[in-house]
């Protein structure tokens, strides 16, 4: 799959025509054209090209980056943390809605709330998260006042921080200021994209708990005059989570890569915002490092709810 | 008497077809959330085919002196009342969203039609003959779905320069293997049917199998899919858009006012609130439209 994804880049990114032309000014002459392509290889064949580049992908060897002159790879490893704790912090977000929302509306199919909580469910999906992001920075940020508009971090508190992971060093080293002011930053862009995760998940856990609700284990486990929060919270539910593990894995996957949006509505300096801005600038190398390294992530998470599966559900095994 | 039967069969055919159209209609109309839906995305795409009808001003025609002006205001210089106010260059806002209608309506079309030919097309060949084929596209299928489609959608648009052929394009690579994906199940299913049997058996050659006894059977799942996918549809196209990688500039669309409209958030909220408001107000429109017509045929499609 990984190899797949990688050659697609390389194809994609050679339909242009010519990198070289990228590199050099307007009125660069034919020599200074004849330099760069034998100092950048892009005169030799196309397939030996190919082999080379592969051959680098899987040493983490993209090339410099075209802008700055750092190897690419480099540039986009320096961005991952942001993008995983916005990701983590969104995806806490939508699971705190998702699984007490879904099971309500579960438990009081066709009340009310359950339809309050479906159309708000469709409603969440129906969003544009890009608005939902602005409508918030207007209300919160500029109207209330409360949260800042942009970035992770404010710039007096950037010194004390050691590492990139602000908010789990704020944690871990009890600086309190770090990390309040770190989590206030991620506030607003985690729920952005933790609504519309939410929703996908709250639908998913409503029609995996009615499910669930109706199997004959249930009906025993109330005969048997278990009390209804046992059944419900350990019969029902770790039933009722497989589904969950699965979409939940594949979500967690799509938030890693998937923020571009929200990232640039929040200028959040992960690896979605500088991908955009290395397309904008034709920044081949960058481009081709973060999507590969965000495939990798995605591979690597998904290889991971397999294997929390047969933790959940001891019938799947391994062959 | 030959022709009489004919006729006679004929006339039963359309007594039949109308009494399950008027079915359809006593679902929707009992079913409030979908009739709303229907009708919003009507007046939708009268809107969007009669735009030059029906908007009030010219959505081009700048007035810098009234840039950025509230919505509900009536503007004496140039003679106009704005009710969605105006964007930074005075623009009338109400006429451009109504303009850019026309691009969403557009590319979902476009991407709907191509994405289900090409994904009912390769769903068949898979579902019906199996084998290497089969394979090789189902793989294809899982990954695509897997993947977080859109950053990959980014890299080409960006290469290829944003147009309106690329979007399109975009998106049906993304939404084709949907359709592969529910048309090769239910093919899966149909192919073990009597009916397929007797066709054989009286010497029916595989396209003709193909297209007359295993195609029509396909077509509802294709149908809900369809509806269902339109919403994501709008929903990535206006990201690109918003992105400024999308649809070009020059031409109105939701995401592009949007993205114009963010760095004035905070003197002139109505810029980006109401293309936001279109463009959500539509998908839930199809949304639940979807979600109806899943109900309707077959709660229990698969997608």
């Amino acid at each position: 799959m990984l190899i797949g994804i990688t050659a697609v880049c390389f194809i994609v990114l050679h339909l242009t025509g010519d990198p070289a032309a990228l590199l050099l000014p307007e009125n660069a002459t034919e020599e200074d054209y004849a330099t760069i392509r034998s100092t950048m290889g892009f005169d030799r064949p196309l397939y030996i090209q190919f082999f080379d580049y592969m051959k680098n992908a899987f040493s983490m060897d993209f090339g410099h980056s075209f802008q700055q002159n750092q190897p690419a790879f480099n540039i986009v490893i320096e961005r991952l943390p942001a993008t995983i704790e916005l990701a983590i912090v969104a995806f806490s977000i939508a699971l705190l809605i998702a699984i007490p929302v879904g099971m309500i509306s579960a438990l009081k199919r066709g009340s009310k709330t359950d339809i309050a909580a479906t159309f708000s469910a469709l409603l969440g999906q129906s969003m544009p998260n890009f608005w939902l992001g602005l409508i918030l920075i207007f209300f919160f940020s500029l109207y209330l006042d409360l949260f800042p508009t942009s970035g992770r971090i404010s710039f007096g508190i950037l010194e004390d921080a050691k590492t990139k992971f602000y908010m789990l060093e704020g944690l871990f080293t009890l600086n309190f200021s770090l990390f309040s002011d770190a989590f206030m930053h991620a506030l607003l862009p985690s729920i952005t994209v933790g609504l519309y995760s939410s929703a996908k998940l709250t639908r998913l856990v409503r029609s995996s708990m009615l499910e669930v609700l109706s199997e004959d284990y249930v009906r025993t486990a109330r005969a048997k005059g278990l009390s209804s929060f046992t059944v419900i919270g350990y019969h029902a539910f770790k039933n009722a989570s497989i589904p969950l593990v699965t979409l939940g894995g594949i979500e967690l996957g799509l938030l890693l890569g998937g923020t571009v949006v929200t990232e640039t509505v929040f200028a959040w300096p992960g690896v979605g915002l500088l991908t955009v801005q290395a397309l904008q600038t034709d920044d081949f190398p960058v481009i081709q490092a973060s999507v590969f390294l965000l495939a990798f992530i995605f591979v690597f998470v998904n290889l991971a709810v397999d294997i929390l599966y047969a933790f959940l559900d001891p019938r799947i095994r391994f062959s | 008497m030959n022709k009489n039967i004919n006729t006679l069969s004929q006339g039963a055919n359309t007594t039949k077809e109308t009494s399950q159209l008027r079915t359809l209609i006593t679902s929707i109309s009992r079913y409030k959330p979908a009739l709303f839906g229907g009708i919003i995305l009507g007046l939708l795409i009268f809107v969007a085919i009669f735009a030059p009808l029906v908007s009030p001003f010219d959505p081009n025609l700048q007035f810098p002196t009234e840039a950025r002006v509230a919505p509900l205001t009536y503007l004496a210089e140039s003679d106009r009342f704005v009710l969605l106010g105006t964007d930074q260059v005075g623009r009338d806002q109400l006429s451009r969203i109504m303009y850019a209608s026309r691009v969403t309506l557009m590319v979902s079309f476009f991407a709907v039609i191509i994405s289900c030919l090409l994904g009912t097309l390769v769903g068949l060949l898979a579902g019906y003959y199996r084998g290497w084929f089969d394979i090789i596209a189902m793989r294809w299928v899982d990954i695509s779905l897997a993947f977080p489609f859109e950053l990959l959608a980014l890299s080409i648009v960006a290469v290829t320069g944003p147009s309106l052929t690329i979007v399109i394009i975009v998106l049906s690579l993304r939404i084709w293997v949907v359709y592969a994906r529910v048309v090769r199940g239910s093919t899966l299913s149909i192919r073990e049917k009597d009916y397929i049997n007797g066709a054989k058996a009286v010497g029916a050659g595989e396209v003709r199998i193909l297209t007359r006894y295993v195609l029509p059977n396909v077509l509802t799942p294709v149908l809900v899919v369809s509806t269902l996918y339109i919403g994501r549809m709008i929903l990535i196209e206006s990201s690109l858009s918003f992105l400024g990688i999308g649809v070009p500039a020059t031409t109105p669309t939701w995401g592009g006012i949007l993205g114009d409209g963010r760095a004035y958030i905070d003197t002139a909220w109505w810029i980006a609130f109401f293309p936001g408001l279109a463009i959500m107000i539509t998908v839930l429109s199809v949304n639940l439209l979807g979600d109806w017509l899943r109900d309707y045929f077959d709660p229990k499609i698969d997608i």
